[in-house]
C-alpha cells in the first residue's frame, strides 16, 4: 500500500468522521484501528521506565545533565531528543488532624504524570510540513521522517503544545513515533511495555476512551472531583488527542495547555479573507484605474 | 518501596485496585506516600516507638487474635522468675555484662528447663562446659544472628504454660509490662508522629487483621540499618504474632531487600558468620569438631534438629570424595570464627596492617559502606587489591582521583597499594539466578557474550580456582601439602562451555540441589542424610534442581495458574510461597475464614492440601500429639505452625537468638539530638563499635555539645539510581534523570540556615563534610518531638566522584556504630549540620571537621558508653 499522504489539509473542512479516523482522511483505504495511548496519570509512580524505554528502544541521545531544581523533574519538557517527559508537582494540602506539626498543619500530594506527543487528530504539524516529512501512519498516528526532514522548523511552532523540536546535532526534527516500528510488528510501544503500573495503557482508541470514562467516573465518586480527561474529547480545538489523559488536576497545573487548538485551524479562514481583501483591493485599484482616463 | 522496588510495587497498586488501604511510614514523603492513603511521618530512628506503641494499643484493647495468639504463639510460656525486663532495670534486661557488653542469656530461658540441658542422648562429659567471660564476647560479638538458637542453650521444648495468660511471668504479661509505657502520648512525643495520625494507624490495623482480613508489613533497609535493626524487625513480628498475620495470604513481614538478589547473597551467603541455609559457621569456641557442632547448634525439636543432615550434606557438596565419616566429613577444612570478621572489622585488619589483599567483586565500599573515608584509608594499606566491576567505581580509582587525594592526606606517587580492574560480566551476558526478597529463584539466560575481557564472577571464580589449585599441586612440599589440603580436596570441576570456557551455571545450581549416593537429583530436604550418602549445597534450595529440572527457570504465565502462580519460579524452601502457612488454619485444620484460606487439612486423604505448597508435614494430622520423648520432627504436634522453633511456636518473647534482648526496646540511634524518653539507657547497650581516630562519635541528647550536629541525617534512595551508583551513574540514560547529588531540606530548615533552593550546602558530621545542591521541598516536614522542632535532612548514597554525574558520597558521614545480631551499619539516623554554600576544599576541608569536633567536644570516648 501506497504510504503517500495527500497534502490538502490547511484547506480542508472539519473532519467529517467525529475525529476517529484520520488515517482514512489520509488517504489510507485499508487500515488496522486507530491507536493510541491513555495515560492515567493517577496511578504514575514517577519511575520514568517510559522515558528510559523510549530513549532505549528510539536511541534517542540524552539530552542535559543540569539539576533544575523543578521537584524530581530534570527532564524539563518534550522535545527532540525528549518523547517521553514524567512531570512531577508538588501541592501543599491542608490536612485536618495533625496538630502536632510545629507551624502548620499541611501535608503535601505529588502529582506524577508522564506526557507525549499528542498525535492530534487535528495535527498542525503534519499541515504545515512542507517536505512531507510528516506524515499519518495507517495507525492513525504522526511520524516524522528523519530521511526527509530538511529542518525548516515550520513544524515546531505549529505545535500546541510543544512536542515536536529540532536537534542540535543533526538539524532535524524529532518526536514520539508512538514506536511505529513495533506497531508493525504487532507489539505495544516501548513506553507502555515499560511502564510497571499501567499508568500508560496502549491500544486501539475508542477503547481507551471507553476504559478512561470508567476510571474517571470511578475516582470522582471515590471524591477525587479534580479528576478530569484531558484531550479525548473529539469536539476539542485538536479533534480530540490519539494519545490522551486522565489528570488529578487542571492541565495548567501540569504545564499542559489548557486549551489547545490546532494553530492551523483558522488558515482556511484566513485565506478567505485574504481573498477577500484581495479582490477588494483588486475592484478598488480597477475602479480606480478606470476612473482615470487620460485627457 | 515504589521507589527503590517500582515493578515490584505495581502489586501494590493491584492490591489498591482491589481495595487495600497503603499506610506509608517514612521520614519523608516520597513516590511511594504519594500513592498511598495515609503517610506517617516518623523521624528516622524511632520505629521501635511506633511500632511499640501499635503493640500496645493491640494489648490494651485487647484486639489481638486470641485464637491465633494462645495456639500458635508462646504468649501462654512462663519465664523464670529470674528475668528481669526493662521496666525493672531502667532500659535493660537481666544479664547485662556492661563490662564485656555482652548478654547472658540464662535468665531469659523459659520454666521448666533444667540448667544445660544435654541435647538428645548425650552423657554427661559431652555437655559443653559454660563459656568463660572472654569467650562469650568472642560469640557474641560474632553474631551469627540469623541463625537459629544461641551460643549453646536451646531452649526448653515443652515449657511450663498459662493457658488463661494471667501468669505475671508468663510471655502475654511479659510483654504487656514491656510496652505498657509506648502510649499514644509517648509514640508522639518521641517519633513526632501526630497522635491522630498514629490512631489512624491503629484503627486501620485492627480493623483489617484478624479471621476475614490480613495486613503485609513490608520494610526494607529503612528498617534494618539500625544499631537497633534486628530489633525493628522483631517488634513488626511481634505485633503481626498478635494480629494473626504470619503465615497467613495477604500477611506477613516482608523484607525488601537492597538488591536483585541478596536474598541469595544471605541465602548461599556471602557473610562471614554463615554458611548456605543459615547454618553458622563454626565457631572457635563449641565447634571444635563435627559432633560438637552438631550439639551445640542443634535445636531439639523442629526442623533444625535435623542440622546435622544439612551440615555433612554440604560438606560433601564441598568435598566430595575426600569428606568421609572418619574426617568428620572434612569439617575440620571450615575456617572458625574467633569474634566478628564483618566487612567493618576487615577494614580495621587493613588498617592495622593484618589484612593486605581484598578483592572487591561488584561492590564499591569507597562509596557505599558506612565512612567512606576509613575504607579508602584501609585500601590504602593494602598491599593489593582486584576491582571487579562494569566501570571504575571509586574504589578502583581512589588512589588517583580520591578525596583523600585532594585534601592531601594521600598521595598518589607514596601508595603502595597495586589496584588491579577486571572487567564484569552483566546478568544479560551471563546464565544464573536471583533470588528475590520473596524467597524466590528465578533464572536468567545469557543474551549476549560479554565484550572483551569482561568475564561473570562465576567464571572468575572457578578459573582463579583452577589455577590456584595448580600451583599450590605444583608447588607442594611434605609441609604444604598438609596446609593446602582444604582447598586441592575441593570438588572443582563444573563443565564448561563455549569460547570463553564459562562454566555451566546449571551444574552449579544441580549441586546446590543436591544428589543422593545414584548421583540421582533430590526433590526435598526431608532426604538429606547425615552419613554422607547426600550431597547438598543448600538444603533450603533442596527441591531447585528436582527431577534434573531447572525449578527456577519455569515461566508459566500468572494467567494459566491459581493465584498463587507456583509454577513461576522455585521458592524456597520446598516452593512454599507462604511460610509457615499451617498458621493460616486453625488448631482444627479449617481455614479462619474461607475467604483467606490458603491451606488445610484434607481428612478424606490424610494430608495437608491447598492453593500453597503446605509449610507442613504432608501427612501429619491437626489432632497429633507427639508420644513421650519425641524428639525433632517428630516433635512438632499438630498445631506448632513454627516447624523451625524449638516448642513449634512464634516467639512474641524470644528467650535465644537475638543477642541485644528478647523484646525490642526504643533506644536512641547512636548519634541522636534527643536524650532516650523512655528510659534512663540511651543506646543500645551492646550495639558493635568501631571507634577509631578516623571514625569518632557524636554526643548525643543531653551530652555537652550535642548541640552542634542539631539536625537528623538519614540516607535514601532514588527510583533513578543504584545503590553505590556503579550501575547508574554511568550511564547516560539513567544519569540525565538524577544529574546531581542534592539533599531534602524542609523550607523551614531553609529558612533557619539560609539554604536557597537548587543551591549548595555543606552537611557535616564529626567524620567528614560534603557539599550537596539543596532541594528545599514540603515533602520533608519538620517534626516535634520532645517538646520542641526537629529538621531532619535526606541524604541520597548514590553519588561518588566518578561517572556521567558526580557528587559525594553520602558515606562519608556516616559512623561505625552496628546492629550487633547482623554487623550492620547505621546510616539510616544519624546527626549532622547543614549550613549553606560549598564545602572548603584541598586540607580545609579536614580543617573544617576539625573544627566541628573541637566545638562539639568530642575525643576517642564520646558516644562509646555502653
Amino acid at each position: 500500500m501506497s504510504v503517500s499522504t495527500p497534502r490538502g489539509a490547511p484547506f480542508a473542512s472539519g473532519p467529517a468522521d467525529g475525529g476517529l479516523d484520520p488515517a482514512a482522511r489520509s488517504g489510507y483505504a485499508d487500515h488496522p484501528p486507530r491507536v493510541g495511548f491513555f495515560t492515567d496519570t493517577s496511578v504514575c509512580i514517577g519511575c520514568k521506565a517510559c522515558e528510559v524505554a523510549c530513549k532505549e528502544w528510539n536511541a534517542v541521545p540524552e539530552d542535559g545533565l543540569e539539576l533544575t531544581g523543578m521537584s524530581y523533574d530534570n527532564t524539563v519538557g518534550l522535545g527532540a531528543s525528549t518523547w517521553r517527559h514524567v512531570a512531577f508537582i508538588e501541592q501543599p494540602v491542608t490536612v485536618v488532624d495533625a496538630p502536632s506539626a510545629p507551624s502548620r498543619a499541611e501535608g503535601v500530594r505529588w502529582l506524577m504524570a508522564s506526557d507525549v506527543c499528542k498525535h492530534c487528530t487535528e495535527s498542525a504539524c503534519l499541515d504545515v510540513c512542507p517536505t512531507g516529512a510528516l506524515f499519518r501512519t495507517e495507525f492513525g498516528t504522526v511520524v516524522v521522517q528523519d530521511d526527509v526532514c530538511n529542518g525548516c522548523g515550520y513544524c515546531v511552532g505549529a505545535c500546541p503544545f510543544g512536542v515536536i523540536a529540532r536537534r542540535e546535532e543533526d538539524g532535524q526534527a524529532h518526536k514520539c513515533t508512538l514506536c511505529y516500528d513495533r506497531l508493525g510488528a504487532g507489539m505495544e510501544p516501548a513506553c507502555a511495555k515499560a511502564c510497571p503500573t499501567e499508568s500508560i495503557q496502549f491500544g486501539p482508541l475508542d477503547e481507551l476512551r471507553e476504559r478512561a470514562a470508567l476510571r474517571v467516573a470511578d475516582l470522582r465518586a471515590a471524591g477525587q472531583d479534580q479528576a478530569q480527561l484531558y484531550l479525548n474529547d473529539p469536539d476539542d480545538g485538536i479533534g480530540g488527542g490519539g494519545a490522551f489523559f486522565l489528570l488529578l488536576d487542571e492541565p495548567e497545573v501540569y504545564g499542559l495547555p489548557p486549551d489547545p487548538v490546532v494553530t492551523t485551524r483558522d488558515l482556511p479562514s484566513i485565506w478567505k479573507h485574504v481573498g477577500l481583501a484581495a479582490a477588494g483591493l483588486v475592484t478598488a485599484g480597477i475602479a480606480l484605474g478606470l476612473g482615470r482616463r487620460p485627457r | 518501596m515504589a521507589e527503590a522496588h517500582p515493578v515490584g510495587f505495581q502489586w501494590v497498586m493491584e492490591a489498591k485496585k482491589r481495595g487495600a488501604k497503603v499506610i506509608h511510614v517514612d521520614p519523608r514523603f516520597t513516590r511511594t506516600s504519594a500513592l498511598a492513603d495515609l503517610h506517617v511521618p516518623i523521624r528516622a530512628g524511632a520505629d521501635i516507638a511506633f511500632v511499640g506503641g501499635l503493640i500496645n494499643y493491640v494489648l490494651t484493647t485487647g484486639k489481638f487474635f486470641r485464637e491465633y495468639v494462645i495456639n500458635y504463639t508462646n504468649a501462654a510460656t512462663v519465664l523464670t522468675g529470674d528475668f528481669a525486663d526493662t521496666e525493672d532495670l531502667d532500659g535493660v534486661f537481666s544479664g547485662l555484662d556492661r563490662e564485656y557488653r555482652l548478654y547472658d542469656m540464662e535468665t531469659w530461658r523459659y520454666q521448666g528447663e533444667e540448667v544445660r540441658p544435654a541435647v538428645g542422648q548425650r552423657s554427661p562429659e559431652e555437655t559443653r562446659a559454660r563459656p568463660t567471660r572472654e569467650q562469650l564476647r568472642q560469640i557474641r560479638a560474632a553474631g551469627r544472628g540469623e541463625r537459629h538458637g544461641s551460643g549453646g542453650a536451646a531452649c526448653h521444648p515443652s515449657p511450663d504454660t498459662d493457658e488463661t495468660l494471667q501468669n505475671p511471668c508468663c510471655v502475654f504479661q511479659v510483654l504487656k509490662r514491656h510496652y505498657a509505657r509506648y502510649t499514644p502520648e509517648m509514640v508522639a512525643e518521641v517519633t513526632g508522629i501526630p497522635e491522630a495520625t498514629f490512631q489512624k494507624v491503629c484503627e486501620l490495623l485492627t480493623e483489617n487483621s484478624g479471621r476475614d482480613r490480613t495486613t503485609a508489613f513490608v520494610y526494607s533497609v529503612g528498617w534494618t540499618h539500625h544499631t537497633i535493626g534486628a530489633q525493628n524487625i522483631r517488634s513488626a513480628s511481634i505485633l503481626q504474632a498478635l494480629l494473626g498475620n504470619i503465615g497467613r495470604p495477604g500477611g506477613g513481614v516482608m523484607a525488601l531487600r537492597g538488591h536483585a538478589s541478596i536474598q541469595g547473597s544471605t541465602d548461599i551467603p556471602t557473610l562471614f558468620d554463615l554458611l548456605p541455609g543459615y547454618l553458622p559457621m563454626p565457631h572457635v569456641y563449641g565447634n571444635e569438631d563435627l559432633s560438637a557442632y552438631v550439639a551445640a547448634e542443634t535445636v531439639q525439636n523442629g526442623f533444625w534438629a535435623n542440622t546435622s543432615d544439612y551440615m555433612v550434606s554440604l560438606l560433601k557438596a564441598y568435598w566430595g570424595d575426600a569428606a568421609t565419616k572418619d574426617n568428620d566429613f572434612c569439617y575440620g577444612y571450615l575456617p572458625r570464627l574467633t569474634g566478628s570478621h564483618s566487612t567493618f572489622d576487615t577494614v580495621l585488619a587493613q588498617l592495622d596492617g593484618v589484612c593486605t589483599g581484598y578483592l572487591l567483586l561488584g561492590q564499591n565500599p569507597a562509596v557505599g559502606s558506612a565512612n567512606a573515608r576509613m575504607q579508602r584509608l584501609g585500601l590504602a594499606n593494602l598491599d593489593w587489591l582486584v576491582v571487579r566491576d562494569f566501570s571504575l567505581t571509586e574504589s578502583a580509582t581512589w588512589w588517583r582521583n580520591g578525596p583523600e587525594i585532594e585534601t592531601g592526606e594521600m598521595r598518589t606517587e607514596d601508595l603502595k597499594t597495586e589496584v588491579f580492574f577486571l572487567p564484569a560480566a552483566a546478568q544479560t551476558e551471563k546464565d544464573g539466578s536471583f533470588t528475590n526478597t520473596q524467597r524466590l529463584l528465578q533464572w536468567h539466560h545469557t543474551a549476549v557474550e560479554p565484550a572483551g575481557d569482561a568475564r561473570s564472577d562465576l567464571w572468575f571464580t572457578y578459573h582463579l580456582g583452577l589455577r590456584i589449585r595448580q600451583k599450590l599441586a605444583a608447588a607442594a612440599t611434605e609441609e604444604t601439602a598438609e596446609r593446602d589440603r582444604p582447598v586441592l580436596d575441593l570438588t572443582w570441576d563444573y563443565p564448561v562451555n563455549g569460547r570463553l570456557e564459562e562454566p555451566d551455571a546449571q551444574a552449579v545450581l544441580a549441586e546446590i540441589n543436591g544428589w543422593n549416593s545414584k548421583g540421582e537429583p533430590l526433590s526435598s530436604y526431608t532426604q538429606l542424610k547425615d552419613d554422607g550418602s547426600t550431597t547438598c549445597g543448600c538444603w533450603i534450595y533442596c527441591g531447585v534442581y528436582a527431577g534434573g529440572v531447572n525449578q527456577a527457570a519455569r515461566r508459566v504465565p500468572g494467567g494459566q495458574q491459581n493465584w498463587i502462580a507456583n509454577e513461576w519460579g522455585w521458592a524456597w524452601p520446598a516452593n512454599r510461597r507462604v511460610l509457615y502457612n499451617r498458621a493460616s488454619a486453625d488448631p482444627d485444620g479449617r481455614p479462619w475464614s474461607e475467604r483467606k484460606a490458603l491451606v488445610w487439612w484434607d481428612a478424606e486423604n490424610n494430608r495437608w492440601t491447598g492453593h500453597d505448597v503446605p509449610d507442613f508435614i504432608a501427612d501429619r494430622p491437626p489432632d497429633y500429639t507427639p508420644p513421650d520423648g519425641a524428639t525433632g520432627v517428630a516433635a512438632i504436634t499438630g498445631t506448632d505452625p513454627f516447624i523451625m522453633q524449638n516448642d513449634g511456636k512464634a516467639w512474641l518473647f524470644a528467650p535465644a537468638g537475638m543477642v541485644d534482648g528478647p523484646l525490642p526496646t526504643h533506644y536512641e540511634p547512636q548519634e541522636s539530638p534527643f536524650a532516650n524518653l523512655l528510659y534512663g539507657q540511651q543506646h543500645n547497650p551492646v550495639r558493635q563499635m568501631i571507634s577509631r581516630p578516623q571514625s569518632l562519635y557524636e554526643p548525643s541528647g543531653n551530652e555537652p555539645g550535642s548541640g552542634v550536629f542539631p539536625y537528623v541525617a538519614t540516607t535514601i534512595r532514588l527510583t533513578e539510581h543504584h545503590t553505590a551508583g556503579g550501575m547508574s551513574r554511568f550511564l547516560p540514560y539513567l544519569a540525565e534523570l538524577q544529574p546531581a547529588f542534592f539533599c531534602e531540606v524542609s523550607p523551614e530548615l531553609a529558612a533557619e540556615r539560609g539554604l536557597e533552593h537548587a543551591g549548595w550546602a555543606t552537611i557535616v558530621t564529626a567524620r567528614s563534610a560534603i557539599e550537596a545542591r539543596v532541594m528545599v521541598t514540603e515533602r520533608i516536614r519538620p517534626l516535634r518531638v520532645a517538646g520542641r522542632v526537629v529538621h531532619q535532612v535526606g541524604l541520597p548514597w548514590h553519588w561518588g566522584l566518578n561517572g556521567l554525574t558526580t557528587g559525594d558520597a553520602a558515606n562519608e558521614l556516616t559512623h561505625l556504630s552496628l546492629d550487633p545480631n547482623v554487623h550492620i551499619q547505621e546510616d539510616k539516623a544519624f546527626a549532622c549540620d547543614i549550613r549553606p554554600g560549598r564545602r572548603p576544599r584541598g586540607p580545609a576541608l579536614r580543617d573544617l571537621v576539625r573544627d566541628y569536633q573541637q566545638r562539639a567536644g568530642i575525643t576517642p570516648q564520646t558516644g562509646t558508653q555502653p
